[in-house]
């Protein structure tokens, strides 16, 4: 289980536009580095990135090695009602992970 | 045949035809990857065509945002805004990040929708070398927009070891 650090404002007036972010702890391993003895070093990254609010998907990323270990993330969504935010990612060894989030929409 | 000289039954030639074969794989192993070491333009050009098809790209809309110049190639932040009302007639439907210069020339693709609000994606990705960056966003009636921005970088990504 990778530690993430997500943030969601907790409140919301109805039809804001919220900022969602997601910092991942993951050393997104290229593939293109070799170790000490010249093997190389697998590819090892997360792939895929969804969220959902209240199950239905606001926001996917299909992400390559080019991104930075430890990937951030940050992107907008309107807040339309109360409920729960999801930040799900998927990873190349197949892992997925879940982060939710609660918002109060008023 | 033991391979490994040991003190008292190397030979001065056994020794050196030992040394020189452990050269000779050190310096063959980086040679024997068969990928380019980094994309080009036209390796960037043609994972654009992969993305978006043969759909014409017309230069505007998108903002990309990155350092001009780049102290620290392993971790850049970059945001990429396109300029759209987001509503459901009218909206951003995907925005992809390509590269030039790095060993692949994709950095990610954004998927975003009318629940979106606001166009506007920040990340942090990985540059190799001074480069150019592109993004290129798809919107809802069909048509493709790109903006680009060029990046000096000092201490290079996906090279080194570290």
């Amino acid at each position: 289980m990778a530690r993430a650090l997500i943030n969601v404002p907790p409140k919301a007036k109805r039809g804001a536009v919220i900022e969602i972010k997601a910092l991942i702890s993951h050393p997104m391993e290229t593939g293109y580095r070799h170790d000490e003895s010249g093997r190389a070093i697998p590819r090892d990254i997360i792939n895929r990135f969804v969220c959902t609010y209240n199950g239905e998907e606001v926001f996917r990323a299909d992400l390559f090695p080019a991104i930075a270990a430890n990937p951030f993330l940050s992107f907008f969504t309107v807040a339309t009602e109360s409920g729960v935010i999801a930040l799900t990612w998927t990873g190349d060894d197949g892992h997925t992970q879940t982060e939710t989030a609660n918002i109060v929409v008023e | 045949m033991d391979d490994s000289p040991t003190i008292g039954t190397s030979t001065r030639r056994r020794f050196l035809a030992g040394a020189g074969g452990l050269v000779v794989g050190a310096a063959a192993a980086p040679l024997m990857t068969v990928r380019p070491a980094r994309a080009t333009p036209a390796t960037m050009a043609a994972a654009i065509r992969e993305v978006i098809g043969e759909a014409a790209v017309r230069e505007g809309k998108v903002k990309l945002d990155l350092p001009p110049i780049v102290e620290n190639g392993n971790t850049v932040s970059l945001t990429v805004s396109v300029d759209s009302p987001m509503t459901a007639a009218d909206h951003v439907k995907t925005v992809a990040i390509f590269n030039e210069k790095n060993p692949q020339p994709n950095v990610a693709i954004f998927h975003l929708g009318p629940r979106a609000g606001k166009a506007s994606v920040s990340t942090r990705m990985r540059l190799a070398d001074s480069q150019q960056v592109v993004a290129i966003a798809q919107l809802s009636d069909g048509s493709f927009w790109s903006g680009s921005m060029d990046v000096i970088v000092t201490i290079a990504a996906c090279v080194e070891n570290l």
